[in-house]
C-alpha cells in the first residue's frame, strides 16, 4: 500500500503513532467521522484500536454534555494494544466536547476546535462562563481555531442548500482535514459516499465538496506546520478487515453455522451493547441462520433452548441485565445437558448502570449466577477480532460437551475495532455434529465415556422418544428421580464433567516475558492490549515480569497453578472489584494482588505500570 | 410431511411406562386418556409429537405420554415450543400449562405466541386455584376467593383465559372440560386440524384444592341450564329441555325462550366469524355473569399464515434474491487490505 505524498514545498514528518479523538454533538456524525478516518487507516497499513464512547441517551439536548459523543483511534508503525491512553489531537466540535474530553489531551498536544460552535448559548450550556478559548489554553496545548461551520458554508455556498445540510456535513470538512494532517487517502470515503447517496446527487456532491474543503485547507492555508505520516506496521502478512467485537461475534456465529451444518437459532431481545449482533445476523437468513427477536429476555433464551433441543443451535445474546432475566432457563439448560450459547455482552452496572459504558464485572454471575450447583463452560473474548475464535471455540465446547456455554465480551470489544486478519475457511476447526439415531441400547443420559457427553437425540426421530425435564433425574435413564445418592451423584457428576473439560484445552503461557519472574500480570477480556502494553513498557525497564492471559474461565488451564507458581507476586488488573482474583485466591492459595479500577472505561496503560511498579517496589 | 406409510397407532402407543402421578380422582387423567385418544387418529408419525410444558400439576403431562417431551420451567412453556418448531416446522407442538402457568407467570408469553400465530396447540387446564403449591389463588380464581393465601377473599379480578387469547388474535379458540369426554376428543381433533395456534381452556376440577369449582357445568341436573355448546352455523340453543336460547341485544346476549316463535331472533354462531368482537362476547358469557350460560365448543377458527410458514417463506425469499454466496465472501466483504 503506498500513500501519495505531499509535494507542497512542505514533507509529512514521520511518526510512529498518534492517538486522536473526534468529540462532538450527538448529532454531528461523529462515530460516522470516526470509522471513516478508521477504514482510511487500516488501508495505509497502521496498527489500530479505537475506542467509540457516546452517550446513551439517543438525542440528549444539543449542545450539552449529557449528548457529547466521541470516537478515538490509536494508529502506529509497530504493534498496539489499546486506544490509547491520552490525545496528541482533540477535534472538539462544539464548547461541550471541549469540556467533557480536554482532560486526556496531551500537555502540548494539539486542539482543533469549530470556533464558531462557540456562542454564548452553547458555552452556557456546557457550563462555561467564560469563552475557553480565550483563556490560556494556548499556554498549554496547541490551540487551532477553526471556523469549521463557516468554511463548510463557504464550500457549498453556490450550491445554495438549506442551513441543515451544511450543518450536516461539516464534521466531513473535519475529516477531510484530519486525512490531510496524517496523510491518510480519501479515496475509501469517496467511495462511501457515492454508494451511500447514489440516488441524491446533489447531497453527494456536496459532501464530497466539504470533504475535500477540509483537506485543501490544511494543505494550502500553513495553519500547522507540518503535516505527519505513519508509516504501515509491521504486521502478519495476510489479507486483513477492521472488524468491530460484535461484528466479529456475528461472523464467528455464521461460520459456526457453516462448520456445524447446524442451523443457528439467535433468540434476542434488544439490549445495549448486544442489539447490533442480532441486527448483523438477521441479515443472514439465507445462510443457515434464523433469527427471533422475542418479547422479552426470558423468552429470547426460551426459543434458544427449544431450538437446541430440535437439533439446532441456540444462541442468545444479551448483556448483564438480560442475564438476570435468563438465569433460570440457563439452570434448566445445565440439568438437561443441551448446547446452548449465551453471549454475555457486558456493560457498566449494577442494575441499568451505565449502558453503553464497558466493564467486566459478570464473571461470578456467569459463573454462579443461578439457583444451587450449576456448573457450565465460561470463555471470554480479548479482542474485537478474537470474538470470531473465542465463539467457535465456545461452540465447539457446547456441542462436544453437550452443555450451555458462556460467552463474554464487553462495550468495548463490541464497540472497538481493530485490524483482523481474515482467516482462511480451510483452516478453520472442524465441527462435527452427530445426532443419535441408533435406537439399540438408547438412554437420553447415557454418556460418551470419554466426554461424558449424553447423545444428542431429537425430535423426529423414530423411537428415541424421551422428555427432558428441570426435576431431578436418575443417572443414564433420565426419569424423574429423588433419591438421595442418585442427587449426590448427579451434582458431582455435573460439575466433573464441566471441569474435565480442561483436558481439551490449551495449557495457559505468558505473552509478554519469561516463564519465571518476580511479578506476573494476569488477565481476563478485553484488559488484554493494556496489559500487553504494559507489560512491554517494564521489560523495557528491565523489571522481570510477564504477563498471561485467561480465556478459559471455566474451566481453568490445568497448569494453571504451577504457572501461576513460577512467579514471587501476581497481579490481576480487572475492570471489577477483583472477581478474578476472588477466584484464584480461593482455588489456589496465591496471594494475587488486584488492580481495579471501574470507570466505564478501559483499563489505561500507564495505571497498570504504575499498579505494577510499585507491587514490584514491595 | 414426510412421506412415510402412516403406521398404525393405539392407544397404548402414546401411554408411557411412568406411573401417572396426579391426584385420584383428579380431572387430568380424563385430559390425559382424552389425547392419547386422539393421538392415534391424526395420522402422524409418533415420533413428530412434542409435548412441551411448563410448571404445576398438569405440566406433569409430558411424562405420561410416551412421545418426545421437554417440562420445562414456570411459565416458559411457549417460548420453547416456539423454538422447537421454528428449527422443525414438520414436528407437532402441544403445549400443556395451567392457569397459573399460562397466565400468571407465562401471561406475557401467552399474547406473544398467540399473536404471532404460531403453529402451535394449547391446553390450558384452568382449575382456578394452584394445585402444585397447594392451594393459593390463581388468575382465574373468583373474587372473594379464600384461599390459603387468600384468608379473607380474593381482592383481584379474575381473567377470562379464552377473552385473551382472542384479544391477542387466536386463530383458533375454544373451550371444553374434563367431565365431557367426548366433546374434548371433538375439540382436540378440531385443534389438530387447524393450522396455526390453537388456544382450548379446559376446565379442569381439582379435588383436592378446588372441588367443584365447575359443578355447575358437570352436575346432572343443572349444567344443561349453565352451559350451552356451540355447533358451527347453529342455532344457540341450550337448557334441560333445549328450551332456551341466546339472542344479541346490542353486544349483550340474553336468554330468550327457543319455542316460541323466537326462532329468527336466536342467534346463529359460526366458528368462522371474523368478527372478533362476537367471539369475544359470548367468550365471556356466563363468566362475568353468572345468569348466562357459558358457551363450550369453537369460539374462532380462521385462517391465516402461520409464523413457521412466513419464517420459511422469508428464507426462501432471501436466498432467492442473494446470489449464492460463500463463508468465504462472507468473511472477506467490506474494506480488505493486504499485508505482504
Amino acid at each position: 500500500m503506498t500513500i501519495t505524498e505531499e509535494k507542497k514545498g512542505r514533507t509529512a514528518e514521520t511518526l510512529e503513532e498518534a492517538t486522536i479523538r473526534f468529540a462532538g454533538d450527538s448529532g454531528d456524525g461523529m462515530q460516522l467521522t470516526g470509522g471513516q478516518f478508521t477504514n482510511a487507516t487500516a488501508i495505509v497499513g497502521n496498527d489500530l484500536s479505537t475506542l467509540p464512547d457516546y452517550p446513551a441517551e439517543i438525542r440528549a439536548p444539543a449542545g450539552t454534555l449529557a449528548g457529547v459523543s466521541a470516537f478515538q483511534i490509536h494508529f502506529s508503525s509497530k504493534e498496539i494494544h489499546t486506544p490509547g491512553d491520552y490525545l496528541d489531537v482533540l477535534v472538539a466540535m462544539n464548547p461541550a466536547a471541549l469540556k467533557a474530553n480536554l482532560k486526556d489531551l496531551k500537555s502540548g498536544g494539539m486542539l482543533i476546535v469549530n470556533t464558531n460552535a462557540f456562542t454564548e448559548t452553547n458555552l452556557k450550556k456546557a457550563g462555561y462562563d467564560k469563552n475557553p478559548l480565550e483563556s490560556d489554553l494556548n499556554q498549554k496545548y496547541q490551540v487551532f481555531a477553526i471556523e469549521i461551520s463557516r468554511l463548510t458554508q463557504l464550500a457549498i455556498e453556490e450550491m445554495k442548500l438549506p442551513g441543515k445540510v451544511v450543518d450536516r456535513s461539516k464534521n466531513l470538512f473535519a475529516l477531510g482535514l484530519m486525512y490531510w494532517l496524517y496523510t491518510r487517502p480519501m479515496e475509501p470515503t469517496i467511495e462511501w459516499l457515492k454508494k451511500k447517496f447514489s440516488s441524491d446527487p446533489t447531497i453527494l456532491e456536496a459532501n464530497l465538496k466539504v470533504l475535500k474543503a477540509g483537506y485543501h485547507f490544511g494543505e494550502t492555508t500553513e495553519t500547522f506546520i507540518s503535516n505527519y505520516e505513519i508509516k504501515h506496521a509491521k504486521i502478519q502478512p495476510g489479507k486483513y478487515r477492521n472488524i468491530t467485537g460484535n461484528e466479529a461475534t456475528a461472523l464467528g456465529l455464521i461460520t459456526s453455522a457453516q462448520l456445524t451444518g447446524l442451523t443457528v437459532f439467535l433468540g434476542s431481545y434488544p439490549i445495549t451493547p448486544a442489539s447490533d449482533i442480532l441486527h448483523e445476523l438477521s441479515k443472514y437468513k439465507h445462510f443457515g441462520i434464523r433469527t427471533f427477536q422475542a418479547e422479552d429476555e426470558i423468552a429470547a433464551i426460551g426459543s434458544a433452548l427449544g431450538a437446541s433441543f430440535a437439533g439446532g443451535l441456540g444462541v442468545t445474546t444479551t448483556s448483564g441485565p438480560g442475564v438476570c432475566l435468563k438465569s433460570e432457563f440457563i439452570g434448566l439448560a445445565v440439568k438437561t445437558e443441551l448446547p446452548l450459547l449465551i453471549c454475555d455482552i457486558q456493560r457498566g452496572g449494577p442494575s441499568t448502570g451505565l449502558p453503553t459504558k464497558t466493564e467486566q464485572a459478570d464473571l461470578l454471575q456467569a459463573l454462579f449466577g443461578r439457583n444451587s450447583e450449576s456448573p457450565l463452560p465460561v470463555l471470554a473474548a480479548a479482542t474485537p477480532g478474537d470474538c470470531f475464535e473465542t465463539l467457535i471455540e465456545a461452540v465447539r465446547i457446547a456441542i462436544k460437551y453437550m452443555t450451555p456455554v458462556f460467552f463474554l465480551s464487553d462495550g468495548y470489544l463490541a464497540n472497538g475495532s481493530e485490524p483482523w486478519k481474515i482467516p482462511l475457511v480451510n483452516e478453520l476447526p472442524k465441527l462435527d455434529v452427530n445426532f443419535r439415531k441408533d435406537k439399540e441400547g438408547f438412554l437420553p443420559y447415557l454418556r460418551n465415556k470419554e466426554t461424558l457427553a449424553r447423545s444428542w437425540a431429537i425430535p423426529g426421530t423414530p423411537e428415541l422418544e424421551h422428555v427432558l425435564t428441570g426435576i431431578e433425574t436418575e443417572q443414564n435413564t433420565g426419569k424423574i428421580c429423588y433419591d438421595p445418592t442418585n442427587h449426590d451423584t448427579m451434582m458431582k457428576l455435573r460439575a466433573q464433567r464441566i471441569e474435565q473439560i480442561s483436558n481439551d484445552i490449551p495449557d495457559i503461557t505468558q505473552h509478554f516475558g519469561e516463564s519465571k519472574g518476580d511479578l506476573l500480570i494476569l488477565g481476563w477480556g478485553s484488559t488484554l492490549g493494556s496489559i500487553n502494553a504494559a507489560t512491554e513498557k517494564l521489560l523495557e525497564k528491565g523489571y522481570k515480569v510477564a504477563n498471561a492471559h485467561l480465556r478459559y474461565l471455566n474451566p481453568f488451564p490445568k497448569n494453571l497453578e504451577s504457572f501461576l507458581k513460577n512467579y514471587k507476586k501476581v497481579l490481576i488488573p480487572e475492570i471489577n472489584l477483583g472477581q478474578l482474583r476472588m477466584l484464584i485466591r480461593a482455588k489456589y492459595l496465591i496471594n494475587a494482588q488486584g488492580f481495579n479500577i471501574i470507570s466505564g472505561h478501559p483499563l489505561k496503560v500507564s495505571a497498570i505500570l504504575e499498579a505494577a511498579e510499585k507491587l514490584l517496589k514491595s | 410431511m414426510a412421506i412415510t406409510e402412516p403406521q398404525k397407532y393405539t392407544k397404548a402407543d402414546f401411554e408411557s411406562e411412568n406411573d401417572v402421578r396426579w391426584c385420584p380422582g383428579c380431572g387430568d387423567y380424563a385430559i390425559l386418556s382424552a389425547i392419547q385418544t386422539v393421538m392415534p387418529t391424526l395420522g402422524i408419525p409418533k415420533e413428530k409429537f412434542v409435548f412441551v410444558s411448563g410448571i404445576g400439576c398438569s405440566s406433569r403431562f409430558p411424562h405420561y405420554m410416551s412421545c418426545y417431551g421437554f417440562h420445562t420451567i414456570h411459565g416458559r412453556a411457549l417460548t420453547v415450543a416456539t423454538g422447537v418448531k421454528s428449527i422443525n416446522p414438520e414436528l407437532s407442538v402441544w403445549v400443556i400449562t395451567g392457569d397459573g402457568d399460562g397466565l400468571s407467570i407465562g401471561g406475557n408469553h401467552l399474547m406473544h405466541a398467540i399473536r404471532r400465530n404460531q403453529d402451535l396447540k394449547i391446553l390450558l387446564f384452568n382449575n382456578k386455584i394452584y394445585g402444585l403449591t397447594k392451594g393459593q389463588y390463581s388468575p382465574t380464581s373468583e373474587l372473594g376467593k379464600k384461599t390459603k393465601s387468600t384468608p379473607y377473599g380474593s381482592i383481584d379480578n379474575p381473567v377470562n383465559p379464552v377473552s385473551i387469547a382472542i384479544a391477542s388474535g387466536a386463530t383458533f379458540v375454544a373451550r371444553t372440560l374434563d367431565k365431557n369426554v367426548k366433546h374434548m376428543i371433538e375439540i382436540f381433533k378440531k385443534a389438530a386440524a387447524h393450522k396455526g395456534i390453537a388456544f382450548i381452556e379446559i376446565y379442569q376440577n381439582c379435588l383436592v384444592f378446588n372441588d367443584d369449582a365447575f359443578k355447575d357445568f358437570t352436575e346432572k341436573d343443572i349444567k344443561d341450564d349453565h352451559s350451552v355448546y356451540i355447533e358451527d352455523s347453529k342455532p344457540l340453543i341450550f337448557g334441560k329441555n333445549s328450551d332456551k336460547a341466546i339472542k344479541l341485544n346490542g353486544f349483550s346476549p340474553e336468554i330468550i325462550n327457543s319455542s316460541n316463535g323466537n326462532s329468527r331472533e336466536i342467534l346463529t354462531y359460526n366458528e368462522k366469524t371474523e368478527d372478533r368482537g362476537l367471539s369475544y362476547v359470548i367468550g365471556q358469557m356466563g363468566v362475568e355473569n353468572p345468569d348466562l350460560p357459558v358457551a363450550f365448543g369453537v369460539l374462532r377458527s380462521v385462517e391465516q399464515p402461520t409464523y413457521q410458514e412466513r419464517l420459511l417463506e422469508q428464507e426462501r425469499l432471501a436466498k432467492e434474491k442473494s446470489k449464492k454466496v460463500s463463508l468465504e465472501q462472507i468473511l472477506n466483504a467490506g474494506d480488505t487490505w493486504i499485508v505482504k
